[in-house]
């Protein structure tokens, strides 16, 4: 008896969302994103297309961490008091699709830098690559309703994607996308329903569920990854079954998840029996980010050149022929 | 769960009278309101008092498409009056309903098959409707039988086990539980099962109360489709709570907000 694949019939799929906006669209931009689209689970391509590959945005913070491992040292230590210079060296040295540039510096406890500060570095970023921006606040609700606002103006037109909105603090980021034509990050701390309550949240305060991309908080390999998977895998499904307010894709901060652990930073002294830490960081970022793509990540945030390089080769190999 | 409003109806009064006095206004507004309720599809029916229900058809679906693209459910008896309403409706419609004696899914099968539609088989053959759970299946099974034999996908096919008043014939409410729960073992894809809910309370007290228990019950059993008030808020939110609860939508505070969007 022939075998017959047993192939899922969806309903629904996931929204497509593009990033960036050209001179032709309003913006100075060389190159757009478009994430989304997917008519089934990630890669079953007899399942429903993969429209758009998923995307890599290199991540640059304002301010530098205090301590960057030594092979973060080694790919952006010539640029680590520049955040253009950072951006830069991500988008053309480093292939990255996409800046994601984080504004650490604004939080009260780091830098406590001002509106017109932060929004410099963001003029400054756009000014040195032609990627389109990913940008985030610092995380300080009060803080970033003072300079998300400022950043999402300079960003006029840009078509850049804003984050986050969250389910007790999403009203100005929204109004800040909705006026200067930014797409937006609503955030939930690894729990679908609340994601799901911030996408109603911030749809009824006028934002289209195509202008939405989803963030839950993400948890590295052998720090919660499988919970984070867990939500993604049903956040997916629901967007396939046909729940408009979950179909959005979604992004995950993979880098700054994944060189805080003990395993990316010790050093060889300190645990010679893992193997080099030369290797140990990049391998356990690009290891997380097989994780996320199989389930269903759209924007990986990324730290490492090399991580995202093998992210890259990932992609290229389960999506090459289908594109 | 997929709804199919069934307030465009000609036994309604103000139905009656708007299609007799070819008045869209009643009718348009009848649409608009259903969808925005929640309505995924709209049942069209002339009304028994038409006397040209070939023409009331024509104008009725007409009226209709002037105001939405949604499904709509072609609500008669007659072969003619229904392919005329699919053709001016468009594919994705829905014949409601053809009996499930041989010589009408010959009619209605290949009607579905030939203009897209999907098509509610009542589980009512010649020898009326079956006095069990297994004769109602039985009747399911010709129709997936015949469906496969006119190249209908036999999830185009949405089984009706017919529910009678619960004043009329009490066994029957657990008898069609129990059918929709066996149709779905009768092809992989299984048909599609479908209620005529308001039937279960007709002439009762205390109708919507046993609408929307019924409805419930009918859901966790596998129901997939009714035709039902829409209108009715009360039926509308004890239907998204229980798909909820039978974890078809994930939970948000607003999750009766967030079916209805």
């Amino acid at each position: 008896m022939p075998f017959e694949m047993p192939v899922e019939k969806w309903t629904g799929a996931v929204n497509a969302v593009t990033i960036g906006a050209t001179a032709a669209e309003g913006g100075t931009r060389g190159s757009t994103v478009t994430v989304g689209g997917d008519a089934g689970l990630p890669f079953l391509h007899f399942e429903g297309k993969t429209p758009h590959r998923p995307a890599i945005a290199m991540e640059v913070p304002d301010v530098a961490p205090a301590e960057l491992p030594p092979p973060m040292m080694e790919a952006f230590g010539d640029v680590t008091s520049d955040p253009a210079a950072w951006a830069s060296k991500c988008a053309g040295e480093y292939g990255a699709d996409m800046i994601c540039l984080r504004l650490t510096g604004a939080h009260p406890d780091r830098e406590d830098r001002s509106p017109d500060q932060c929004a410099q570095v963001v003029k400054s970023v756009l000014s040195a690559v032609t990627v389109p921006l990913v940008i985030f606040g610092c995380g300080h609700a009060d803080k970033d309703n003072e300079v998300m606002p400022r950043v999402s103006e300079v960003a006029a037109g840009e078509n850049c994607l804003l984050g986050t909105a969250a389910q007790d603090n999403y009203k100005t980021i929204t109004a800040a996308c909705l006026a200067d034509g930014h797409k937006l990050i609503t955030e939930a701390p690894l729990d679908i329903n609340i994601q799901k309550q911030v996408n109603i949240l911030v749809s009824d305060a006028g934002m289209d569920l195509s202008r939405i991309v989803m963030y839950q908080a993400t948890g590295g390999l052998g720090y919660g990854m499988e919970y984070a998977y867990s939500i993604m895998e049903r956040t997916r499904l629901a967007a396939l079954s046909g729940d408009r307010m979950l179909a959005m894709p979604m992004l995950a901060l993979l880098g700054n998840e994944c060189w805080k652990v003990k395993e990316a930073r010790l050093s060889d002294q300190e645990a010679p029996t893992w193997g080099p830490a030369a290797e140990r960081g990049v391998l356990w970022e690009a290891m997380t980010a097989a994780c996320f793509l199989h389930g269903g990540t759209h924007i990986f945030v990324m730290w490492h050149p090399r991580a995202a390089q093998q992210l890259r080769t990932m992609v290229d190999s389960l999506i090459g022929e289908v594109i | 769960m997929f709804s199919i409003g069934e307030r465009i109806n000609g036994m309604f009064r103000s139905v009656g009278a708007a299609i007799r006095d070819k008045n869209p206004e009643p009718i348009q507004k009848l649409a608009r309101n259903q969808l925005s309720a929640g309505a995924d599809a709209l049942d069209v029916n002339v009304g028994p008092a038409s006397a040209d229900p070939l023409a009331a058809m024509e104008w009725l679906v007409k009226t209709i498409r002037e105001v939405t693209d949604a499904p709509l459910a072609i609500d008669t008896t007659k072969p003619d009056v229904m392919r005329r309403g699919l053709e001016l409706a468009g594919p994705g419609s829905i014949i409601n309903s053809t009996k499930g004696q041989q010589e009408q899914l010959d009619i209605f099968i290949p009607m579905a098959s030939e203009l897209q539609a999907s098509v509610i088989v009542l589980t009512i053959d010649e020898n009326g409707i079956p006095r069990d759970a297994n004769g109602r299946s039985e009747i399911a099974l010709r129709a997936v039988a015949s469906a496969m034999e006119h190249g209908l996908d036999p999830d185009k096919l949405m089984i009706d086990a017919v529910i009678l008043p619960a004043n009329v014939a009490q066994p029957t409410a657990a008898q069609v539980l129990e059918t929709i729960r066996s149709v779905k073992l009768l092809s992989d894809p299984p048909p599609k099962t479908v209620l005529g809910l308001s039937n279960v309370s007709q002439g009762t007290t205390q109708r919507p109360l046993l609408n929307r228990t019924y409805l419930v019950m009918a859901l966790a059993s596998g129901l997939d489709a009714a035709i039902l008030d829409v209108l009715d808020t009360e039926m509308m939110d004890a239907m998204i709570a229980a798909e909820l609860l039978l974890n078809r939508a994930v939970y948000c505070e607003d999750f009766l907000r967030a079916y209805r969007s």
